[in-house]
């Protein structure tokens, strides 16, 4: 089942088109990483995508109406804003706002949405604290459990691994690829291109906003398009946990 | 540098004294300008024809000045010494409430001041008539004036023991007590006055809930000035209508009440007719 | 909800207290009966024309400040913010001399509260318009200090050249605030827009909370941004605007009642909503008994009591602060 489709999209930033003409869907069962140099557009494609930035072409979610797109895709921006010392409990349970009647308490389904998050991303033991007073990592898996508890069929993410130790990169990229392995989908951008290889099904490559490639993790990582996308060389070999992915040098 | 500021001040001060014996030796002055809206209407009764070359800018102000018709034929001055002085006058006429730099101004360059204190009693007004008589050397006339005043004050001074309360209230909450002229023109139209009750015998600030609660069978609004400010906002205040036995008079206390001058019997004489009017309506 | 009822206690309480505080002197039993019942008394006039109105002022005025203090802070996610130091107030206390010196507000009363209503709205969409999406607390200061002196200046030019000679005097009163010997003809001018900016502002607690998480995220969550933001200004106007009108510019209410109520409401800016909206009533009703106990028959500007208590916090606040400003 397709949960986005991106038909010939096109963001212009004055005369620059920022991304050109990407067409792509992301089916049920899936965690694509969007991977890419610094500029390529990535950012400007999952906003595109979800009808926040202006863009030319088709965007299936863009073209929901707000309500009903806040219930299929969850969004996770890659400034970490937490603008009030909330507690991490309530700034999870903001990712109930699409499902609450105007007024309304929170239900008991919402509870359920809130506490599974909570576990998921292992937050138990902060859940009475204030964000704003939890280290930069911390905050960043408080703002993917907000993400969770949202309980899209579709993740949105921007680096959400930036800022996080080993550790936690792989367990976040474990949740991404149990959420896919439920049937649920994510989307997912990622400077780390060993923890793309590692953990995405499917990895798309951006360079000045067009889609170089489409694929599986060794599809599209092949020795020319790492040298021409990102000027390095890398290390890659399959193993029985997966695709190995390891950047060497600079490119000469 | 020094040496030289002293002579200058000497040859001032000595032009001073010499003008001033001048003056004194001819008579009466013959250019008199007057700088102060109360000393205005004094001069405009009892000067010469001729001898009042200017008044205040405020002589010209019907909604301040009671003789503003008369005045109108006068040209007006701004009351500042540069502008006075260019008139040459051999006689200036002030209140004590002038700029006293001014005053100093026009003494240090030779013009004679004479400086008037306001009325704070009707008793207060025939002695301000004699004084300006004096200055312009109208006595006689000042005299006729004194006898006119005072025949027609006793005239009106038919109060019974009954005297109804009253209640001068003006912008900003403010009150005048019975140690002022407003309130002995209240008190020579036959009423009481609540300031003094609130202990305000000068006058001074009653709160409105204050006012309410001595409940003044007549509260005196304040006079109506042009334009418009907040601080008047207590004078249309609903409390006021609000309170039952109690005739909020229209806006009073306007030119008549400001001078001590004869025209404060006009003050006086419709102040008396409210009161009869009310010992009419009982 | 224990908040809520003690926050109600507190305003019922010094509501009371307001309606027994003044110059003129009655027992509390008799002064509360002839406020209940209209007997033509001298003292049932003072509780219910001079008294009733403005304890009622006084709770309109401090919620309207408080209120659109905590939704100002919640859209633009910083505590700075604040109608009074950011030149709202100030704005609209110009609009209102303008109204009542043109003789304006004579022939048609309702041109007072819209006036200042209309300034208050320029000076919001400006401070937004300056103060960029996350309002970066720089910005909002110098933009704040900006528009104040501009409309002080205005104001005090206005009332310099008004033919009346008590307009200069009343500089005072719109800079700093009172509430003296107002009447109910200044209830009903300034409610049906304060209830309206109430209304608007009540709405806003969703998308607040919302926006904790920034401005994108807040979005794909449903949010409709230009409309949050349009609501925001327009209540944020009707309320400060019609609260300035009648009472005069009062600052620090909506700064120093959010800051003090965040920690009880774990800092939800919904929640922040109602809790300051109650707090700021109650705080203006205190500072308006106390501008009439400590220094009776001085007429004490409620702005010079605000400015001793807000000052310091503020000084406090921006020094909290001072890392993001540098």
């Amino acid at each position: 089942m397709s949960l986005m489709t991106l038909h010939n999209l096109t963001v212009r930033r004055g005369a620059r088109a920022v991304v050109a003409d990407v067409s792509l869907r992301v089916e049920a069962g899936e965690c694509v990483g969007l991977i890419g140099p610094n500029g390529a557009g990535k950012t400007s494609l999952l906003r595109a995508a979800l009808g926040l930035l202006p863009a030319e072409g088709e965007a299936s979610l863009a073209a929901l109406p707000d309500a009903e797109r806040a219930r299929a895709a969850a969004w996770m921006p890659q400034s970490r804003e937490i603008g009030w010392p909330v507690s991490v409990e309530t700034l999870v349970a903001l990712g109930r706002i699409p499902y609450l009647p105007r007024g309304a308490r929170l239900r008991p389904e919402d509870r359920a949405a809130i506490d599974a998050a909570i576990a998921r991303m292992e937050l138990g033991p902060y859940r009475d604290r204030p964000a704003t007073q939890l280290s930069g990592g911390e905050q960043a898996r408080v703002l993917i459990a907000r993400a969770l508890a949202q309980d899209t069929p579709l993740l949105l993410a921007d680096e959400p691994t930036a800022g996080l130790d080993p550790s936690h990169r792989i367990s976040t990229m474990q949740v991404f690829a149990a959420l896919a392995a439920e049937g649920r989908a994510v989307l997912v951008s990622l400077h780390d291109l060993g923890l793309a290889a590692r953990h995405c099904t499917r990895l798309v490559l951006l360079k000045a906003g067009r889609l170089i490639a489409d694929g599986p993790p060794a599809q599209v990582l092949t020795p020319g398009n790492v040298g021409a996308v990102f000027g390095i060389t890398a290390y890659q070999a399959e193993t029985p946990q997966g695709h190995v992915f390891q950047p060497m040098e600079l490119a000469r | 540098m020094r040496a030289s500021v002293r002579r200058s001040r000497l040859i001032s001060l000595a032009a001073a004294l010499v003008l001033t014996g001048a003056v004194a030796d001819a008579g009466p002055p013959a250019q008199v300008v007057s700088i102060n809206l109360c000393t205005d209407q004094l001069a405009l009764l009892l000067a010469a024809p001729g001898q009042l070359v200017s008044v205040s800018k405020l002589a010209h102000d019907p909604s301040s000045s009671a003789m503003a018709t008369v005045a109108q034929v006068y040209p007006a001055n701004d009351s500042r010494a540069e502008e006075v002085y260019l008139l040459a006058p051999d006689l200036v006429l002030a209140g004590t409430f002038t700029d006293p730099a001014t005053l100093q101004m026009l003494r240090d360059l030779g013009v004679a001041v004479e400086v008037f204190a306001p009325a704070l009693s009707l008793a207060e007004i025939p002695e301000r008539l004699a004084q300006m008589g004096r200055a312009l050397g109208r006595e006689a006339e000042a005299q006729a004036q004194i006898d006119a005043f005072e025949a027609e004050l006793t005239r009106l001074d038919d109060a019974g023991p009954g005297r109804p309360r009253a209640a001068l209230y003006y912008v900003n909450s403010y009150t005048s007590g019975h140690r002022t002229l407003a309130g002995d023109i209240l008190r020579a139209a036959g009423f009481d006055n609540v300031a003094d009750e609130a202990g305000l015998a000068d006058g001074g600030t009653l709160a409105l809930e204050q006012l309410v609660m001595l409940a003044p069978e007549v509260i005196v609004r304040g006079r109506d000035y042009p334009g418009q400010s907040r601080a008047e906002d207590n004078l249309r205040h609903p409390a006021l209508g609000a309170l039952q036995g109690s005739t909020v008079t229209a806006a009073l206390t306007d030119r008549s009440w400001i001078c001590g001058a004869p025209h404060v019997l006009d003050a006086v004489r419709e102040m008396r007719d409210l009161r009869l009017s009310l010992e009419a309506g009982k | 909800m224990r908040l809520a009822s003690a926050l109600l206690a507190l305003c019922a309480a010094l509501f009371l207290g307001s309606l027994l505080s003044g110059p003129a002197s009655a027992p509390a039993g008799a002064s509360l009966m002839a406020l209940v019942r209209d007997d033509g008394t001298p003292l049932s006039v003072v509780m219910r024309e001079i008294r009733l109105p403005r304890a009622l002022l006084a709770v309109m005025v401090g919620a309207s400040l408080g209120l659109s203090g905590a939704a100002l802070q919640g859209y633009l996610r910083n505590p700075l913010a604040e109608p009074g130091l950011i030149g709202i107030s100030g704005a609209a206390a110009l609009g209102a001399v303008l109204a009542i010196q043109t003789g304006l507000s004579l022939a048609f009363p309702l041109a007072l509260p819209l006036s200042a209503l209309g300034m208050a709205l320029l000076a919001v969409l400006l401070i937004l318009a300056l103060a960029g999406p996350r309002g970066a607390s720089i910005t909002l200061i110098l933009a704040g200090i900006a528009i104040s002196a501009l409309a002080g200046a205005l104001t005090s030019l206005v009332l310099n050249l008004s033919p009346n000679p008590f307009a200069t005097a009343d500089i005072v009163f719109w800079m700093m605030g009172s509430l003296a010997d107002r009447s109910f003809a200044h209830v009903w001018l300034a409610l049906p827009f304060i209830a309206l900016g109430w209304l608007l502002l009540a709405r806003l607690g969703r998308g607040l909370d919302a926006l904790t998480l920034g401005e994108d995220a807040a979005q794909s969550m449903g949010l409709r941004l230009p409309r949050l933001r349009l609501t925001l200004v327009v209540g944020t106007a009707a309320c400060v605007g019609a609260a300035t009108a009648v009472a005069g510019a009062i600052g620090f209410v909506g700064l120093v009642v959010p800051h003090l109520l965040r920690p009880w409401v774990g800092a939800r800016p919904s929640a922040l909503l109602w809790a300051s909206a109650l707090g700021g009533a109650a705080m203006v009703l205190a500072a308006d008994i106390a501008v009439r106990e400590a220094l009776p028959g001085r007429d004490l500007k409620l702005g010079v009591l605000m400015a001793l208590v807000g000052a310091p916090l503020f000084l406090h606040l921006i020094y909290k602060t001072r890392k993001e400003m540098a």
